[in-house]
């Protein structure tokens, strides 16, 4: 299954997403989608430079489904993470509605 | 209420410049995640799904105006313009950035608050009856006590690394509304034959993975020996707590691997090593510190008033309201309303920073400039003359906050759940919602009378599932999530664990199952009288199981 690499950026807290060039986005449709074994583990190794250079904390290699430009995490946790709470009233209008 | 001495002002300031300094250390890279963790946890900082999450001590559930005002500034300025209330009389900001926390504490000490203690394993914000200094039943004000023990408490050398962490609650009277039993110490404050104050103390209650129901350690001691008591149970719980497992931490499980009576004894000879020394209480100390909790000087009034039940008798809705979330006051012709912060279909407990700032006004104008936060997670205007509730209700009505359904069936407690929580399993607040909604016809909520819904999603319980009169726990069963059902909790003082009914109940059925619940129990009553919870001890759970399983 296609993994990506998230976290959460150090200095305001935002669920991350890292791009192929090794950036990091709070879009999780930018991330850089990890084919196989090899490049999800080379790019975990990368990311993890990126929290002792204090930039993000919290690194994970996620499964997700990547079709037409839309990445979508398999676990409901990670959904949550990348689109957002799913309570009725949130008040986070800058973000993608949720998507069962 | 209590105001800070020069000790405590420059204590809280000092910690903030502390924490200030580790914020631009860890944001400079001078130190790691790891080393970082340990100095945000112990100023209740975490780091949750989406983003940190800062939790603010309110102690014993106690603020005044000016303090509302700024978590409601807070809200606004730092976060995304809404607080979250907590079971544990605390706030929550779900949203703010590592940088703003500086700013964010200094703007509460300016106003006598911080998040010091609010996690690690030290003892926690001590809580206490939201009703304390007002209600009629009321033996004395739980909340000296509970400052006392927060003064003792904070920054204690001995008790900052406990095995785990360590909470305790204080009620001013036998009916127990701050559920005692479920607290690592529970304590009831009481009078002996002589008249003098002492405390019942229970120790060993708790929720989580392993619920317990703490057990009585003595029935009356001293007012004076209240710190030395508490204290020799902290020192056996130290020496004794179990450090080799996270799970097996907890003064419940030290009590109940030693067994209650070896304890007993244990606490006993600490106690009494220790008893008549520095921890006495003295008389004066303790009588400064009760000045900060006099009550108002409140106008003698009639007990009925004309102005409220004629607005009782021209407003439907009013006297629904006047029904449902009115507490019986201590001084004649005055009440206690509760503010729900469960709007049907709504998020339990939070509230917009507009909606804290019109909270803040009513407390000053009408409430005598005080607020509590209740376990419940609603807000409380403990002393309001019965003249003025019409005008607070208007108010509150214009402003999303009128919800009458105060200990009815929408006002569930809900944990964050899923939805914000990295621990949890299984999402809370969506099925509150929807439960909410389904049962939230007034007319058919009070029909239904009190029953309590507490929902957890995951098994630390911090929606106190254990203690619903209906429990859901959420559960995470091969990536879906599923709801196991428990009945017959309580947590007042005939405090019971709920019994799971039965196997769990998907996302899409577990609305239904707690409707069938509630319909079984509707069916079955002895009487309109009959509450939920004394239908359910007369009959147990087969009725219940039956209509959810079949036969």
């Amino acid at each position: 299954m296609p993994q990506i690499v998230t976290a959460n950026d150090l200095i305001s807290g935002d669920v991350v997403f890292r791009t192929a060039d090794g950036a990091w986005a709070r879009d999780v449709n930018a991330a850089g989608v990890l084919a196989d074994k090899a490049g999800a583990e080379a790019a975990h190794a990368a990311a993890l430079a990126d929290v002792k250079a204090a930039v993000v904390v919290d690194v994970a290699l996620i499964d997700v489904t990547a079709a037409d430009g839309k990445v979508v995490p398999v676990k409901l946790r990670e959904r949550i993470r990348a689109f957002g709470p799913t309570v009725k009233a949130d008040y986070r209008a800058d973000l993608k509605p949720y998507v069962a | 209420m209590y105001r800070y001495d020069e000790f405590d002002a420059a204590f809280v300031h000092e910690r903030v410049a502390q924490f200030s300094d580790q914020v631009s250390r860890r944001v400079a890279g001078e130190m790691t995640e790891e080393e970082f963790r340990p100095h945000r946890l112990m100023n209740g900082l975490y780091l949750q799904l989406h983003a940190y999450m800062l939790r603010v001590a309110i102690p014993y559930g106690t603020l005044n105006g000016r303090q509302m005002r700024r978590l409601g500034r807070i809200a606004r300025v730092y976060d995304k313009g809404f607080g979250h209330f907590t079971t544990r009389q605390n706030i929550q900001y779900n949203w703010p950035a590592l940088k703003d926390i500086p700013a964010i504490l200094a703007e509460l000490a300016e106003v006598e608050m911080h998040a010091i203690q609010t996690s690690g394993n030290c003892i926690r914000n001590v809580t206490a009856d939201h009703f304390s200094g007002a209600a009629r039943d009321e033996v004395a004000d739980p909340r000296p006590y509970a400052e006392i023990l927060r003064q003792w408490s904070s920054i204690h050398p001995e008790f900052s690394f406990l095995p785990r962490k360590f909470k305790i609650a204080v009620s001013g009277a036998a009916h127990d509304r701050a559920a005692i039993r479920v607290h690592d110490i529970g304590l009831e404050v009481r009078r002996n034959e002589a008249g003098e104050i002492g405390f019942r103390v229970l120790v060993g209650g708790g929720q989580g993975r392993t619920p317990m129901l703490a057990r009585e350690v003595n029935a009356f001691v001293p007012e004076k020996d209240l710190l030395a008591y508490v204290d020799a149970i902290m020192r056996v719980y130290n020496l004794y707590g179990r450090r080799d497992n996270k799970y097996k931490a907890r003064i419940k499980i030290l009590v109940h691997e030693t067994g209650i009576d070896e304890l007993k004894r244990q606490i006993e000879a600490e106690f009494a090593a220790i008893k008549g020394g520095v921890l006495t209480l003295p008389a004066d100390e303790v009588a400064r510190i009760e000045a900060y909790f006099a009550p108002p000087v409140l106008a003698e009034k009639p007990a009925t008033s004309a102005a409220f039940e004629a607005a009782r008798a021209a407003d439907r809705d009013f006297d629904r309201f006047a029904r449902v979330n009115l507490h019986p006051h201590k001084v004649p012709g005055y009440t206690s309303l509760t503010i729900s912060l469960k709007p049907v279909g709504g998020i339990p407990g939070d509230a917009s920073a507009d909606q804290m700032d019109v909270v803040a006004e009513l407390a000053e104008r009408y409430g005598f400039d005080e607020v509590r936060v209740s376990h419940e997670q609603n807000l409380v205007l403990p002393h309001l003359a019965l003249d003025d509730v019409h005008a607070v209700w208007s108010v509150l009505k214009e402003n999303g906050l009128a919800t009458a359904n105060a200990g009815l069936v929408t006002d569930i407690i809900a944990c964050p759940g899923l939805d914000y929580c990295a621990l949890a399993n299984a999402r809370s607040i969506p099925v509150a919602s929807r439960i909410s909604e389904r049962l939230g016809d007034p007319d058919r909520q009070e029909a239904i009378g009190p029953l309590s819904i507490k929902i957890s999603g995951c098994i630390n319980a911090c929606g106190h599932h254990h203690v619903g009169h209906i429990g859901i726990l959420g559960v995470d069963k091969k990536g879906v999530e599923m709801y196991q059902l428990t009945l017959g909790g309580s947590p007042d003082e005939t405090a019971a664990i709920g019994e799971i009914v039965g196997p769990g109940f998907d996302s899409d059925q577990i609305v239904d199952a707690v409707e069938t619940v509630v319909d079984t129990y509707m069916r079955l009553r002895a009487s309109p009288d009959e509450t939920f919870l004394a239908a359910y001890r007369r009959v147990g759970e087969a009725p219940f199981k039956e209509a959810l399983y079949g036969a």
